[in-house]
C-alpha cells in the first residue's frame, strides 16, 4: 500500500486503540485526582468489564444488538458497584494510606484475575459486534489529469469502529459536563481541592470516595464492553490497559482531564503508527522515554497543575 | 496454681493418633515392598492449563487421559498401570522447567511428557537433561530436529514445522500462486516458518515477497496488513493464541472482496467455530491440518476409534457440547506419543529411574509406525538420530463451512538431511 493510505489506515486504528485507552485512563485519573489512591488493579476492572459483558451477551442469547446494549449498561454498573464494595470493604479500612492502598489494590488485582480464571476459564470468547459493515474508503491523488479520488485496496474501517470512536467521544464529553457542570462534580471538585475542608462543610467524603473509585472502575470497563467485539475476552487482558493507562496519566497530568484526553489520543495514535512503521518495541520505548523526561522535566505532567 | 498432673484431652487423643499411624505403618511398607512391580508407571504430564495456551492444554489433556484409560484397560505398561501426574505450567517456560522439578523431586516420576509451545518446551529442555528425565515433548518446532536441545528431550508424535511447511510448499506453488506474503508470530515457532517455508518455496521457483512478523502479544492487526504487497498471490498465515480469531477476521475485513488465495495453518483457527461471524470470508481458503478435523468421506476406523475414546464428534467438537471446538489437528500428538512410551518402555524392558537411559535408547530405535489405533493419524517414521518423527500432512479445503481434504503429503515429502545425531551424546 501506498504511504498515504497506509498512513491513514494506521491513524485510524490508533484512533480506536486512543477512544478505549482514553476511557480506562480517565477512570484511572479520576481516581487518583480525587482519592489519591493509584489503583494497581485497574486492568483487571477492565477485563471484568469485558468477561461481563461476554457473560451477558451469551446469556441473553438472541440479536446481538439486544445483548450488546444490555452489556453497556450492566457490565460498567455491575464492576462499578463492585469496585464501590471493594473501596468501602478494603481501602477504607486501609485509611487511604498511599503505601498501604497499592498493596491492597495489588491483593484485588490477584483476587479478581483468579477468581475470573476459576469462574471463566482460561480462554478467550469472542462477542459478536452489533452491527459491522466494512467501510471502503477513498484516497486521492494528482495525475496528468489534475485531482482525483480513487478507492486504494486495503484502505477501510468498519461501522463499528467508527461508532467505538463515536461513543468515546460523547462518554468523556458527558463526563466533562458532570464534572464540570453538576452538582456532583462540584462536590468531586471540592473533594478533590481539599477532602478534609469539604468534609468539614458537610460533604460525605467517605461515599465520595466509593462513588468516584466506582466510577473510575466502571469507565474502564466501558471502554472493555466497547473493545470487547473487536477483540476478545480473555482473563490476562488487563496488563495492557494498566500499563498504558499509567503511561498517559503520567505524561497528561494525575487527575487532570484534559491531560488525560490529550495523552491518550497522543499514546494511541503513536502506538498506532510507530508500531506500523517501524516495531511496536520502538513504540513502547518511546511512550517510556516520554514518561521519563516528563517525570525530570514536568513531574506535574502536560496539563498538571503545579504542586502549590 | 496447682500444675496439672492428667494429660489433657488433646494429648490423649494425639497420643492415640499417633499409636494408630504407627500401627498402620508396617501395612504401608509391606504394599510398597510387594507392590514394586505393580506400582503405577508415573508420567509427569506438563499441561498448558492456564495462559495463552489454555484452548491447546485443556484438549491435550482430555487427549491424554483417555489415552491413559485405553492402556490401562489393556493392561498397562508392562503389567503396570499407568498413572498421569498433570501440572500447569501456565504456558510460562519458567514455571515449565519448575514443573519438571516437581515431577522429578516431589511426585517421583519416571518420565515427562506434554506441552507444546515452543518456548516452554525450550525453557523446560535443558532442565530435564539436569534432571537426567526423559522429556516426550508435544510441541512442533524445529528446535528438538534441529540439534539445539539434548538426548533426554524426544519428538515422536508429531512433525516438525520444518517437515511440514516443505511437503505443503508444492501444493502452495502449483496450485495457489507463486508470489507468497507470510504472516506469522515473532517468536521460534514462526521463524520456523518463516525459514523453512521461505525456502521450501524458493525451492519450487515461488518467492517470499514479503513477511509479515506480529508481536505475539499483540490484540489488533489491520495496521500490519497494509504491508501486504499488492502483487501477492498467496497469503500465507499462522498465528497462535487467544487473539487468532481476531487476527483472521480482521484479515477478513481488511481484504474485502478483493483478497488473494489464503492458505492458513491451522493454528490460526485452533478451537475456533468456523460457524463464528466474520469468518464467512474463509469459505474457498486453505488450510494445513496435521489430522483433519471434521470426519472425512473417506475416514479411518482408526480415526473412528480415537475420535469416540477422545469424545469428539464428527465436526471436531466435543460430544458435550457443540461450541467447544477441539484442537483436533495437534492433540492427537499426545495420543501417539503415550504409545511410543508405552512401546519404548516395553522394548527396554523398563522396571523404574535406572532404566532410563535404556528407555530412550529403546525409543531411539524405534523406525516404522504403522497406521493403526495407536497411531491414527497416520503412518510415521522416526528418526533416532534426530529424536524427531515425520508424518503425512493434509491439506484443506473449506467448503461449506467445513474443512475438505484436498491432498495428503507423502513422508518422503517431509525429509530434510538430518542436522544432528542425538545418539552420540553421552547420557
Amino acid at each position: 500500500m501506498e504511504f498515504g493510505p497506509h498512513l491513514m489506515l494506521a491513524m485510524l486504528e490508533g484512533l480506536v486503540q486512543a477512544s478505549v485507552l482514553t476511557l480506562t485512563a480517565l477512570g484511572l485519573s479520576l481516581v487518583f485526582g480525587v482519592m489519591r489512591v493509584v489503583n494497581v488493579a485497574h486492568g483487571e476492572f477492565f477485563m471484568l468489564g469485558a468477561v461481563l459483558a461476554w457473560w451477558v451477551t451469551t446469556m441473553l442469547g438472541g440479536n446481538p444488538a439486544i445483548g450488546f446494549v444490555v452489556a453497556l449498561v450492566v457490565a460498567p454498573l455491575l464492576v462499578g458497584l463492585m469496585a464501590a464494595a471493594a473501596d468501602w470493604l478494603v481501602l477504607r479500612r486501609v485509611e487511604y494510606d498511599p503505601e498501604r492502598t497499592i498493596v491492597a489494590t495489588i491483593g484485588l488485582l490477584y483476587i479478581i484475575q483468579q477468581v475470573t480464571l476459576m469462574t471463566y476459564g482460561p480462554d478467550a470468547h469472542p462477542v459478536t459486534p452489533p452491527f459491522n459493515t466494512r467501510l471502503a474508503l477513498p484516497w486521492y491523488e494528482f495525475t496528468d489529469q489534475g485531482f482525483q479520488v480513487y478507492w486504494p485496496w486495503g484502505l477501510s474501517i468498519t461501522s463499528y469502529k467508527l461508532f467505538v470512536i463515536a461513543a468515546a467521544i460523547v462518554t468523556c464529553l458527558g463526563l466533562w459536563l458532570l464534572m464540570a457542570r453538576s452538582k456532583i462534580g462540584l462536590i468531586l471538585r471540592a473533594t478533590q481541592l481539599d477532602s478534609e475542608t469539604a468534609q468539614a462543610f458537610g460533604i460525605p467524603v467517605e461515599r465520595v470516595f466509593a462513588l468516584v473509585f466506582g466510577m473510575g472502575a466502571a469507565l474502564a470497563a466501558l471502554g472493555a464492553v466497547l473493545v470487547v467485539p473487536i477483540q476478545q475476552a480473555h482473563y490476562l487482558m488487563g496488563g495492557d490497559p494498566l500499563l498504558l493507562s499509567f503511561i498517559v496519566v503520567i505524561i497528561g497530568g494525575l487527575g487532570s482531564f484534559r491531560g488525560t484526553v490529550v495523552a491518550a489520543v497522543l499514546i494511541g495514535m503513536s502506538d498506532g503508527v510507530i508500531s506500523v512503521f517501524f516495531t511496536p518495541t520502538l513504540a513502547k520505548m518511546l511512550a517510556t522515554l516520554l514518561v521519563a523526561m516528563v517525570l525530570v522535566y514536568r513531574p506535574q505532567g502536560l496539563f498538571g497543575a503545579k504542586p502549590a | 496454681m496447682a500444675k496439672k498432673t492428667f494429660p489433657t484431652r488433646r494429648k490423649i487423643l494425639t497420643g492415640m493418633a499417633a499409636v494408630g499411624a504407627a500401627s498402620a505403618l508396617p501395612d504401608v511398607t509391606r504394599f510398597a515392598h510387594a507392590g514394586s512391580h505393580s506400582a503405577p508407571i508415573k508420567i509427569g504430564f506438563q499441561v498448558h492449563r492456564t495462559g495463552i495456551g489454555a484452548a491447546y492444554g485443556r484438549w491435550y489433556e482430555r487427549t491424554t487421559m483417555a489415552a491413559t484409560k485405553v492402556i490401562n484397560d489393556a493392561g498397562g505398561i508392562n503389567g503396570r498401570p499407568v498413572e498421569i501426574v498433570a501440572e500447569d505450567d501456565g504456558t510460562d517456560p519458567k514455571r515449565g522447567a519448575e514443573v519438571l522439578e516437581k515431577f522429578a523431586n516431589q511426585h517421583g516420576c519416571d518420565i515427562a511428557y506434554g506441552t507444546l509451545f515452543s518456548h516452554v518446551v525450550i525453557g523446560s529442555a535443558p532442565r530435564a537433561a539436569e534432571l537426567k528425565m526423559p522429556y516426550f515433548v508435544v510441541s512442533e518446532g524445529h528446535h528438538v530436529a534441529s540439534g539445539m536441545l539434548n538426548r533426554y528431550t524426544l519428538q515422536p508424535g508429531i512433525t516438525d514445522v520444518k517437515s511440514q511447511v516443505q511437503a505443503m510448499a508444492p501444493f502452495v506453488a502449483s496450485n495457489l500462486g507463486k508470489k507468497v506474503t507470510m504472516i506469522f508470530p515473532d517468536f521460534a515457532f514462526g521463524h520456523n516458518h518463516r525459514d523453512f517455508f521461505s525456502a521450501a518455496i524458493e525451492a519450487q521457483g515461488g518467492e517470499v515477497v514479503a513477511k509479515l512478523a506480529i508481536p505475539p502479544t499483540e490484540t489488533s492487526f489491520t495496521k500490519y496488513f497494509p504491508q501486504i504487497p499488492r502483487e501477492t498471490e498467496v497469503i500465507y498465515h499462522v498465528m497462535v493464541g487467544p487473539s487468532v480469531l481476531t487476527f483472521v477476521k480482521e484479515m477478513g475485513e481488511f481484504f474485502g472482496p478483493s483478497a488473494p488465495q489464503i492458505f492458513g495453518f491451522i493454528d490460526s483457527l485452533e478451537a475456533v467455530d468456523f460457524a463464528t461471524p466474520g469468518l464467512e470470508f474463509l469459505e474457498g481458503t486453505h488450510f494445513w491440518e496435521g489430522m483433519p478435523r471434521y470426519a472425512q468421506a473417506d475416514q479411518t476406523d482408526y480415526d473412528k476409534f480415537y475420535r469416540a475414546q477422545v469424545g469428539v464428534d464428527n465436526n471436531g467438537a466435543s460430544l458435550d457440547d457443540p461450541k467447544d471446538i477441539s484442537t483436533y489437528s495437534h492433540m492427537f500428538a499426545c495420543w501417539e506419543t503415550l504409545y511410543v512410551i508405552k512401546q519404548g518402555m516395553e522394548a527396554a524392558g523398563y522396571t523404574g529411574p535406572q532404566d532410563r537411559t535404556k528407555l530412550i535408547e529403546a525409543v531411539e530405535a524405534i523406525t516404522d509406525m504403522p497406521e493403526s489405533n495407536e497411531h491414527p493419524q497416520g503412518a510415521k517414521l522416526f528418526n533416532g538420530k534426530t529424536h524427531q518423527v515425520f508424518g503425512p500432512q493434509h491439506i484443506s479445503k473449506v467448503e461449506g463451512g467445513k474443512l475438505v481434504v484436498q491432498h495428503t503429503t507423502s513422508l518422503e515429502d517431509g525429509f530434510y538431511p538430518d542436522e544432528v545425531d542425538y545418539t552420540t551424546q553421552s547420557f
